[in-house]
């Protein structure tokens, strides 16, 4: 069995909750990752979006930023921003939305905000950018988070962006019609809401982890589901395509020096 | 009515104390150059609006030419923080920092509406956020049609936009290709403009029937500067510099160095600085 790192099976783990045929709107950072080499592998169709308003990209490079010259050129057509968010996310036709975070809660409500109070932060985050429509616009919702008690928080310092906001009904009851985080898919583990309560629900662990250690990268008491698998290791060909395609990314970087 | 100026001149005449100022690009064509010109006539009071403020803007607040920031996203793509700006909310250095802080749809619609000439945006969002608890400007609608409650805020009204572009002919006919962002919207929102291209043309190249051009007798200053979007990029000019964002983490993360940075780079430098990395990379590819 090949080795890899925690980081890579998160990747690649995300990578195959991806369908071929899907529509994905593609946060940067590890979505990006993941969203490309689910298009690499074994989803060659699948339409890869980006709010700078490149519709059905293809990038040989992962960007560095979220409107990278590569997106443009390799993308079907590129709309202006006001038209991406009012025709293609807000008009419906994005079936997911793929995005990370710096604090999330047991409902999948994600915080890119702040830490600490928002008028006297501990630390500014960036903001919420597209996430507060993506995350109730789109069909559904993944979310990419690497585990760790000051990211997997009972109490968020901000909601920037909702998932099952207090969780049962409560966020149909807010008049959003979409279903929300699906998956949230970490360096540990895949959870996904259960059924009733909407709390997120570990469904898989990767292999060689514990639940301990699950729990001691969270920081609510989380709940497994009856059933839990054990995530396929990585294949020989994801970790290779995963790797060049960094690899790529890293080399094109430094060219451009 | 386009006039063709130096860039002096158009930040002269354009931009001015205590202004609410547009400097718009979505990674692609940030008017970099444009923005170390505002910062040499040293203009203080500015109320910046941008959806995703990144380097010019962190130069911009770090030399203490911003009072108040309209944004969604600021940092450094794909790098981290911008320091310059945490330092102003977190330490009120060099100056207190006010925010006004949205989403990107919320602010691309605000945007539009300016551009169209409505008071305020409409759209469906900012539903179960903190956001509207922390920005009053933020309000529901009911649609009168249907009932839904939709979001709106105030539409866009900058005094000035700048923006960076390909292009422009002797006229002032600007065109802009690539990754648009909200450039267009913004210009057309704005009382007033200065658009920094990488060439004037006698005339614009052959282009599709779409292609996106903000005719003359929208804009105001058309200055060219080769090379004026740099670190960011310019398509079919240059790439985005992506390793100068990487270093920019460096620099900034400091007062000092980055108070050394803008004096060597910018207040002891004119525009025709940009125009050697317009022109490396044309070189290079020949």
């Amino acid at each position: 069995m090949a080795e890899y790192k925690p980081n890579e099976m998160m990747t690649i783990a995300a990578a195959r909750a991806l369908k071929n045929d899907d529509v994905c709107f593609v946060g940067i950072g590890q979505p990006s990752a993941a969203c490309n080499l689910a298009r690499l592998t074994h989803a060659p169709n699948i339409t890869l979006i980006y709010e700078s308003g490149t519709l059905a990209t293809k990038p040989n490079i992962l960007p560095l930023s979220i409107g990278d010259g590569e997106l443009c050129e390799t993308a079907i057509t590129t709309v202006s921003v006001p038209e991406m968010f009012r025709y293609w996310l807000q008009g419906g036709r994005i079936k997911v939305g793929f995005l990370g975070g710096a604090q999330i809660d047991k409902y999948a409500n994600l915080n890119t905000t702040v830490v600490g109070p928002y008028d006297k932060p501990k630390v500014r985050l960036p903001g919420g950018g597209g996430a507060p429509e993506i995350a109730t616009s789109c069909g559904e919702i993944f979310i990419i988070m690497a585990q760790g008690k000051r990211s997997f928080v009972d109490k968020l310092d901000f909601v920037t962006s909702i998932g099952h906001v207090s969780g049962g009904d409560s966020r149909a009851k807010l008049g959003v019609k979409t279903k929300g985080p699906t998956k949230l898919i970490t360096d540990l583990a895949l959870f996904e809401p259960d059924p009733e309560t909407k709390e997120m629900t570990v469904v898989s662990i990767h292999p060689g982890v514990t639940r301990n250690q699950i729990q001691e990268n969270s920081g609510w008491p989380v709940k497994f589901a009856a059933k839990v698998a054990e995530t396929p290791v990585p294949t020989q060909r994801e970790l290779e395509v995963l790797r060049e395609l960094h690899a790529r990314t890293n080399r094109a970087h430094a060219e451009a020096a | 009515m386009a006039q063709i100026s130096s860039l002096a001149e158009a930040v002269k005449s354009a931009v001015r104390d205590g202004d609410t100022v547009a400097l718009e690009g979505f990674t692609h064509l940030i008017p970099h150059a444009a923005g170390h010109e505002i910062i040499r006539q040293g203009r203080k009071g500015l109320t910046l609006i941008r959806m995703t403020p990144d380097l010019v803007y962190d130069q911009l607040i770090g030399m203490g030419c911003v009072s108040r920031l309209v944004f969604s996203w600021g940092g450094n793509p794909g790098v981290g923080s911008l320091h310059r700006l945490r330092d102003a909310i977190e330490n009120g250095w060099p100056q207190k920092l006010e925010l006004e802080e949205h989403s990107h749809a919320a602010m691309a619609n605000a945007y539009e509406a300016g551009a169209a000439g409505l008071p305020c945006a409409i759209f469906r969002g900012y539903i179960g956020g903190d956001l509207p608890k922390v920005n009053s400007k933020i309000k529901r609608v009911t649609c009168p049609f249907t009932g839904e409650e939709l979001a709106a805020i105030p539409a866009y009204r900058p005094d000035v936009a700048v923006i960076h572009a390909q292009r422009a002919d002797k006229a002032g006919n600007v065109m802009i290709e690539g990754v648009l962002g909200v450039q267009k919207e913004a210009v057309l929102a704005s009382k007033r403009s200065v658009v920094t291209v990488e060439e004037i043309v006698d005339e614009l190249p052959e282009r599709s029937l779409n292609a996106v051009v903000l005719p003359h007798w929208t804009v105001g200053h058309v200055v060219e500067v080769p090379g004026g979007a740099f670190p960011s990029y310019a398509q079919g000019y240059y790439p985005r510099n992506n390793n100068f964002y990487k270093e920019w983490d460096a620099i900034s993360r400091e007062r000092d160095s980055f108070l050394a940075w803008i004096r060597e780079n910018v207040l002891t430098k004119g525009p025709e600085v940009f125009a050697k990395y317009a022109r490396k990379h044309r070189m290079a590819a020949e």
